[in-house]
Order: C-alpha cells, then structure tokens, then sequence
C-alpha cells in the first residue's frame, strides 16, 4: 500500500503538525521541573521520540474512535483535540485542570475527545481498552479503540489475558506494543524473551493467533500503513491486531524520584545514566521523527521551509500559552477532595 | 405479591429482571453460557451474555473499560478468592477511575462472588474477604444474608452508578425465604432489624445472620431479649442504626465469620466505640473465626468458625457484666 497516494497533502501536514505540539508540550513539561520547580508533584512520563508512532497511528482514526494509552498519556489527548491548557493545568495540579487537580500526570481523562482514562500500573489499561472495545461491539457503534502500551506492559499478565480475551471476542481494537526500547530502567533484551532471541515482539501475537506485525515507529506513515490495516481488520468484525511499533524514548523514564523537599527532575536517558552506553542515545537521536519527517516533507516538496516555520511556531506559541495557563490557575478548595468517590 | 424462592434463585431473578429492564447489563464468567441451551443466552443473546476464560484481570478490567464508555457489566467470578488474583483491577483500578478523572467518567459495575463457603473447601475457597475491600473510597460491598435480600441488592447494585462488590454466601444458597415479585430494590447503607430487640444488640453479615438468629431464639428462652441487625452492605455502612439500637440495648455484640483483624466486626466495633461509647455499659465483644486459615476437617472447621453456641456464650457473658456493673456502684 502506498502511503503517499492514501494522505494528502493536509493530512500529511496535520501529521507534522500533531507531532510538532506534542514535542512542544512535552520539552515544556520537562522545563517545568527547573523553570518552576514544585509546580509538578509526583511521576511524570514523557512522549518525546513517540511522535511519529502516535500521530502515524491515530492519523487512521474515525472521528469517534477511542484511545487508551498508559500513564504516559500526554500525546495522545493532544491529537484528539484535547485543550493543552487544561492538559497542563492538570499536571500543576490546578483548579482548571482537565481533571480539575485529581489525577494528574498519569491520569488524564478526557472523555467528550474519546480518551476515556487510564491507568498508570503497569498493563492494567490493556484490559480497560478491550472493556471499551466491548461496548463498541455490544452497542454496534461502529468505533474501534486504539491501545497504547509500552514493552514492559507485554509482560503484564493483563497483556496476556486481554488478547486472549479480544481474539475469542473479536473485539474492535488495535493493540500498538511501543517498543521503546527500555521498560522503566531496564533495557528490553534483558527481561523480554523474543527480545533476547532478536525476535521481534510482535511475535506475541502468534499465541493469541492474531496477526502481528513489527513496523519502524519512527516513520509516521509505516505506523500509519501497518494501524490502518489492522483498524480495517477491527471495523469489518475480525479483531484484534498486535502492531510493534519500534522507536526509541528520547527523555528517562520519568522526573526523577526524589522525596520533598529534594527537588527533581528528568536524569539522564538510561542508556548513560544506567548502562553508560552514551552512542546508543546518540544513535537514536539521529533518528528523531521529527526532524527526519520534517525533511521528507520538503525533500518531496509537500510543504514549504516557511509553511513549517509556521507551523512550529503556532505549536510553540500553543504550548508557552498553555504553561502561562497553568501557572495562572487556581488550586482546587482543599475541602473538594472528597467529591468524586462516588457517582 | 410474594413468592417463595431460594437465595440463589432470588439472586438470578434479579440479574434477568434488571437484563430486560435495560440493555446496557450485560453478564459474562467462566463456565457460563456454553451451550445455545443456556436459559440466559436465549433470553439475551450471545452479545450480552457471554463465556470468558479463565482470566479475572482481564475480565474484571474490561468490565472496568465497559462501564467507563457506557455498559452495565455484571462479572459472574463464583468464588471471591478468584478476585484476588485481578486485585489490582478491584481494588486500583475499579474504584479510582471516577475520582481520578475529577468525576468526568463513573464506573457501573458488580462483581458477582460467592465466599464463605464452609462445606469442606479447606484453606483456599472458604474465606471471608470483604474486611480488604470494605475499606476502599469508591467501591460498595453488599452481603445479603435472606433471598429477599439476595433480589433487592442485586438489583440495587445493577442500578448502582458505581462499582458493586455483591457478595452472596454459598452457606444459603439453597435457603428459601419469600421474595417480592417484580421490581424490588434494597437500598444500598441501610440495615435491616432482623429481629427487635431490648437487652442486647448483636450485628452481624451473611450465613452468621441466620446463626445469631437462632441464637436469639436459643437465649429467648432464657427470658433475654436480642436485636439482630445486619447492615446488608458494608459500604456504605449504616452505623446509625446500630449506634440507635445500642443507644437502646448499651451492649453489643459483633459476629462475623472471618478471622478477628480482617472482619467488618472490628471495623464497626471502632465506629461504636468512638460515636456510641456513652451509651456502652459493657465492652463490646466480637465473635470471629479463629486466627487460622479455614481447615479441610469438619471437627477443625467447626472449632474455627462463630456457632449458635458461641454467640449465645458471648451474649451471656456481655449481660454478665450488668451484675459486676451494679455490684460496683
């Protein structure tokens, strides 16, 4: 299939563009942590390097299609039209929140864009994503759901059960593995047995008899070739797919965990911080997605040096207005902490 | 109109009645719905009824994703312990979602459980669970301990906008009680007299309901007068009417099949202590399952567990300290 007879010229630009704001949000975020130190309290999971596997994916979307990824969970809403503002009032803990100060960073929740929630314990959101795509089959809507987990997720007895569970069910879902490489600080070869034989991981989908493809994720339109066939297969009633999707995480794990009044903030990537392997970071920088598809868009003349330059500029401008945003709001009245246990 | 029915039968009424009233309840478990002979799966239809594998995180956490974009899901697990293997979809996931989106989402869901099962199950299948999830902001817990109640809760927990863990006790599943016909909800936080009473209030869940009744009958005999409350769900906890009832009787007595430190009895003997202390004028006294795990042996299971026996010694012994009150003043 060819991706470039599939996208049009908008569409393309509205991949760059998608991937351009969510880079711009996630290096203010990191920012935040020197710029306005306690402003951000807890664990924070960042996006960069992942542009082009979200947007790629999420470009096959239908306007009401679901996505549910993990508690690295800023992208995501960003594509779907989620206001920036609140998504970063939010990780300040703020009054004007899009979860009005309870979840956080881990836990956005946007459900009027089709972001359900999440989970931040590790493959328990798999499960929630097939429960969504449950209610799309019982109530024949029509939607299909888009789950995002990173490779230490596919080690998650969740993981496991749910496709198992969706492939008996024929559930409307694509599952998108995002191998980056490293789950929280442990590199993928040392805890993932496909991995350890130079298999790919998207060989798991051979025990659930589903099919399983493993695509260059930082390359949008492959991700995009590879997710619209499996949406196809999940529209017409087949299933579940399994599509790894390989990119590297540009930023640690997460802020580092440092216990009040310590202040915190991203280490080191753990390929130097743990491993000391200071060429492999190097290496997938080169590869950024965003630079790379940022060429190819000139390099084939689909857009222009000054379109992009606007481009990134609104994307920066979005992002600086959104943390001014944050930092104007409010915090929630103290005594609202006990609104919501119950509906 | 009522109708005699058994607990388990009370219980599956509700599940069809609240089926037909809405379309969004759907019913899925293990070793249900096998065959196109299913009573259920011809009433409802494959879509809604449904078998799954042997897979509570996932059956539980897709329930979790259903309720979260609009279905009623009811998970049949059978036995409670079953849950714990999905824990952290119970306990973390369940009932945080809502909280945790500033209440953009709610999370209509009940797990369906038996527990309690005291018939030679041993260590593993007889455990008395609720104590763990009683506690947890966000998630309900009903017991009910009469077919009656068995119908009015599940349909209350069907209804509920929240996650309900409905726990029904294998120990009377086959007792028969009559059981209003058509729509009859129990509501949630509300308990029920089971008998009136003036000398002593005893509180009790479950099979240990129909226990301390008997008991009540036992010590009637003996010129005492008991009142049985049982709260029917643990969360929410009406405490008033137990403290109402102290405030009436001045002595308690909790009785509760799990062990002492992880029972409901201790929970509310706390409660009791700091709201209704001034009207105590003896301590409260809990009559639990002994510190062990459940033993496979009829003799060993027996000695572990509450009995009539129990409860009317430890009644005796709480109305005993009126004469060592009265000998003091």
């Amino acid at each position: 299939m060819s991706n470039q007879n599939a996208l049009g010229k908008d569409r393309l630009i509205w991949i760059y563009t998608q991937m351009a704001r969510i880079r711009e949000f996630e290096e203010r975020v990191k920012r935040t942590f020197l710029e306005h130190p306690g402003a951000m309290r807890g664990h924070t999971h960042l996006a960069d390097g992942a542009e082009a596997s979200i947007v790629g994916a999420l470009a096959t979307r239908n306007a009401t299609d679901l996505a549910m990824p993990t508690y690295r969970c800023h992208a995501q809403p960003i594509v779907l039209g989620t206001s920036p503002r609140k998504m970063m009032a939010e990780l300040y803990g703020r009054k004007d929140g899009l979860c009005k100060g309870f979840g956080g960073s881990m836990h956005l929740a946007d459900p009027e864009h089709h972001f359900p929630g999440t989970s931040a314990i590790v493959g328990q959101s798999i499960a929630h994503a097939a429960g969504a795509a449950l209610t799309a089959q019982v109530k024949n809507t029509g939607q299909i759901v888009y789950c995002f987990f990173g490779d230490g997720a596919s080690k998650q007895g969740a993981f496991f059960e749910t496709l198992n569970m969706a492939a008996v069910w024929k559930l409307p879902i694509v599952f998108i593995l995002e191998n980056n490489e490293y789950q929280a600080y442990t590199h993928v070869r040392l805890e993932d047995a496909n991995a350890q034989a130079s298999d790919p991981l998207s060989q798991k989908a051979a025990a659930f008899s589903i099919p399983g493809i493993t695509v260059d994720g930082t390359d949008p339109l492959q991700v995009y070739d590879a997710v619209a066939e499996a949406a196809e297969r999940a529209r017409a009633g087949l299933g579940p797919s399994l599509i790894e999707s390989k990119f590297y995480r540009f930023s640690a794990h997460g802020n580092a965990i440092t216990v009040p009044p310590v202040p915190t903030q991203f280490p080191e990537h753990e390929a130097i911080g743990v491993y000391g392997n200071k060429a492999e970071f190097r290496t997938a920088k080169e590869r950024d997605p965003i630079p790379r598809f940022r060429a190819q868009l000139l390099r084939q003349n689909i857009v222009t040096e000054g379109e992009l330059l606007r481009i990134e500029d609104s994307a920066r401008a979005e992002m600086d207005d959104a943390v001014h945003f944050a930092l104007a709001s409010p915090h929630p009245d103290p005594e609202e902490a006990t609104n919501y246990v119950y509906a | 109109m009522a109708k005699q029915m058994m607990y388990g039968e009370a219980m599956a009424t509700a599940i069809v009645e609240e089926m037909q009233r809405n379309a969004d309840v759907i019913f899925y478990g293990q070793n249900m719905a096998m065959t196109e002979r299913d009573p259920m799966l011809k009433m409802f239809g494959k879509n809604r009824v449904r078998l799954a594998p042997i897979s509570e995180t996932a059956e539980i956490g897709i329930a979790v994703g259903a309720a979260i974009t609009g279905l009623r899901p009811i998970v049949e697990l059978w036995m409670s312990e079953f849950m714990l293997v999905a824990m952290d979809q119970v306990l973390n996931e369940a009932p945080r979602l809502r909280y945790m989106s500033g209440g953009q989402v709610k999370v209509p869901l009940v797990l369906k459980a038996g527990y309690g099962f005291a018939a030679g199950w041993a260590g593993q299948h007889s455990n008395c669970l609720y104590h763990t999830i009683m506690g947890i902001p966000g998630l309900k817990v009903a017991l009910p301990s009469t077919p009656a109640d068995a119908k009015g809760l599940m349909a209350s927990a069907i209804r509920d906008d929240n996650p309900v863990v409905y726990l029904h006790h294998y120990m009377l599943t086959l007792d028969t009680g009559d059981v209003p016909d058509g729509e009859y909800l129990v509501p949630f936080g509300v308990a029920d007299i089971k008998r009136a009473g003036n000398d002593i209030t005893i509180v009790a869940t479950g099979w240990m309901v129909k226990k301390t009744l008997a008991a009540a009958d036992q010590l009637a005999r003996e010129g005492i007068s008991a009142e049985v409350i049982d709260p029917r769900t643990l969360a929410p906890l009406d405490v008033d009417t137990i403290i109402k009832s102290v405030k009436k009787t001045g002595r308690l007595v909790l009785v509760d099949q799990a062990p002492r430190h992880s029972s409901a009895a201790a929970i509310i003997a706390g409660d009791v202590a700091e709201k209704g202390f001034e009207y105590l004028r003896a301590p409260v006294v809990l009559v639990t399952a002994l510190d062990a795990p459940v033993p496979y042996s009829e003799p060993l299971e027996s000695y572990l567990l509450p009995n009539e026996d129990k409860i009317a010694h430890a009644v005796r012994s709480v109305l005993a300290e009126r004469a060592v009150a009265n000998l003091s003043h």
